[in-house]
């Protein structure tokens, strides 16, 4: 079933949107994200959809008119890249501490300098510890598919949630797509109903408030504890989302794992070019997979450990450096979880790849699986912290 | 077709070679094929140099990394051969497809040794001709079916004609002027 149709991640974004009918959009155009408001703005024009869409003049007042509308009781969403993400940061804070579940769609695009207008994840990356879900997509049928499931779990948690695609690589390529027919999509959905909204004349509040050092912190936990609870909320929703179309989520995407001596651990776009490159390699006898996070916020930590407990050798890839000496930042994560569960026995390395759209090959992808042969076969690491297909 | 076809593209900025990358694979999704169209992004102007690609098969490729490769080259801008280089990775048993008015005896030299084959197909004249303008992206599309084979003949003439009819309802003049230049390009490129 569905609707066979071929859409570039953007288009399949905007799409989406459409299906939904937020009640507010407030954008400021990005490359490579732009296309999602234009697109959507013509639905708006054409009278597809009755949203009130609101041409800021920046990104930081896109996510403010986000914050007011959503606290006001309406869906909002927005869409950006790049330093359109950073110039938001303040108010991505306020969005996630006033438990405001906006959706925000990330193209994502290396951060200057030098100036790029290519993929990476620094862009995410930089945002990540600011109290957002945040789920990754392989290619355009995850982003649009992430994009119906982004409203159910931030609403079910009270969280804000980004949908993030790779720019260009994804957002800007025509590929085959299922698309879920309106009325599904719609019941799938639902209707926003929140509990405490400020157009509720008959319930006062405030929203924003100044906390004290008295009432600071439980917020925070508060907070803490949506990011938790929301791993249940993503399973489950991917799930529901499965018996309706076929296509199931979880928090990661394990491929060829069964019985994989090396694994990667990759985000994104190059999860896909790493599969024919596992393909190629199965091919010839090595026992190679991979692991894709979809989830990055919350952190699937059981997951991640339970996949790569059984492996010799991984490698962490990470699409954005943290520039803190030893390593990326998904690799930070991934072997802070597998230190936390007391697995110590898979040697594991950080490799950067990718960045400013460094283009990312089969042949890239498998360069590391033989270093990671290697490091199984020697039981030597050598420096975990590498740079992947880059003129030294 | 089991394996995947490989396509990269050669133009300028401003030319269309994305567009004509975008409406190979419109043409080939239409037809039942996965498909990717997509272009290099870079700080890309009118007059540059710009790359696009496409992959076209029956089973879905994950793969999304640029053509390295490729088994067909397409240049809509002949004067890329001296600028760019054009047959890099190009596959022997494949093609280059070239837009210009010389015979392909005539360009070879200027392909820094490729041993397939070199086609040349005239769309800027075939253009002028049936659509009165230089919109080259019709006859090179059709060109490009005919020598690769990646969409069948009859079924692409079909779906092409299907979708100037609905993208020009109001032109009838320029569906016929396009429908023109397609079966013209698919008879006039020549290999060699």
């Amino acid at each position: 079933m569905g609707i066979k149709e071929r859409l570039s991640g953007n288009e399949a974004v905007a799409y989406a949107m459409r299906q939904i009918n937020p009640d507010v959009m407030a954008a400021f155009p990005i490359t490579p994200s732009t296309e999602i408001p234009q697109y959507f703005s013509s639905y708006v024009d054409n009278g597809q959809v009755d949203t009130e869409f609101v041409a800021v003049e920046s990104e930081h007042s896109a996510m403010s008119a986000c914050i007011g509308a959503q606290a006001a009781g309406c869906r909002a969403i927005s869409a950006t890249s790049s330093c359109g993400l950073c110039y938001m940061t303040e108010m991505l804070y306020v969005a996630a501490s006033d438990r405001l579940p906006i959706t925000l769609a990330v193209s994502c695009r290396a951060l200057s300098g030098p100036i790029n207008i290519n993929n990476d994840h620094s862009d995410a990356m930089g945002v990540r510890d600011a109290g957002w879900l945040m789920l990754f997509a392989e290619n355009n049928q995850e982003a649009y598919d992430n994009y119906l499931q982004a409203m159910r779990i931030g609403e079910a948690v009270g969280l804000p949630i980004m949908v993030c695609q790779d720019g260009f690589i994804t957002s800007h390529a025509i590929e085959n797509i299922e698309l879920v027919e309106d009325d599904k999509v719609k019941a799938f959905v639902g209707e926003y109903h929140p509990e405490h909204y400020l157009l509720n004349k008959d319930e006062s509040i405030a929203v924003g408030a100044y906390a004290t050092p008295v009432y600071y912190m439980e917020c925070k936990r508060l907070q803490a504890q949506a990011m938790l609870d929301a791993k249940d909320v993503i399973r489950q929703v991917g799930a529901q989302f499965g018996e309706m179309t076929g296509r199931t989520y979880g928090l990661v995407e394990e491929y060829r794992m069964e019985d994989a001596d090396e694994a990667i651990v990759i985000i994104g776009s190059s999860a896909g070019t790493a599969k024919a490159a596992i393909e190629e390699l199965r091919s010839q006898g090595r026992k190679v997979g991979l692991v894709k996070i979809r989830s990055f916020r919350p952190f699937p930590t059981e997951e991640v450990v339970k996949a790569l407990t059984k492996v010799k050798s991984f490698a962490v890839m990470d699409k954005a450096d943290s520039f803190n000496g030893h390593c990326g930042p998904l690799y930070a994560e991934v072997t802070a979880a597998l230190y936390a569960q007391g697995v110590h026995e898979p040697k594991g390395i950080s490799y950067i790849y990718g960045l400013g759209g460094r283009d990312v090959r089969v042949e890239s992808i498998q360069h590391v699986f033989d270093e990671l042969q290697e490091i199984t076969r020697t039981g030597a690491v050598g420096e975990t912290y590498r740079y992947l297909d880059v003129r030294e | 077709m089991n394996q995947i076809v490989e396509i990269r593209w050669h133009g300028r900025g401003g030319q269309g070679a994305k567009t004509a990358s975008l409406l190979l694979a419109d043409a080939a999704f239409n037809t039942g094929k996965f498909v990717q169209g997509f272009p290099e992004y870079g700080p890309e102007r009118m007059g540059a140099p710009i790359t696009a690609y496409n992959r076209i098969s029956d089973v879905r490729s994950t793969v999304h990394s640029n053509i390295y490769e490729p088994d067909y080259v397409v240049v809509v801008d002949e004067t890329l051969l001296s600028a760019v280089d054009v047959t890099a990775g190009l596959k022997p048993e494949g093609a280059i497809i070239i837009n210009s008015g010389k015979t392909p005896e005539q360009l070879r030299p200027q392909l820094k040794g490729y041993t397939g084959r070199v086609c040349t197909i005239d769309a800027a004249a075939i253009s002028e001709a049936e659509l009165g303008k230089n919109f080259p992206n019709t006859p090179m599309l059709a060109a490009v079916v005919k020598v690769s084979g990646v969409v069948e003949e009859k079924e692409f003439i079909q779906d092409m004609e299907a979708s100037f009819r609905h993208k020009f309802a109001a032109k009838p003049q320029i569906i016929d002027g396009n429908m023109r230049a397609l079966k013209r390009a698919m008879e006039e490129v020549q290999v060699g």
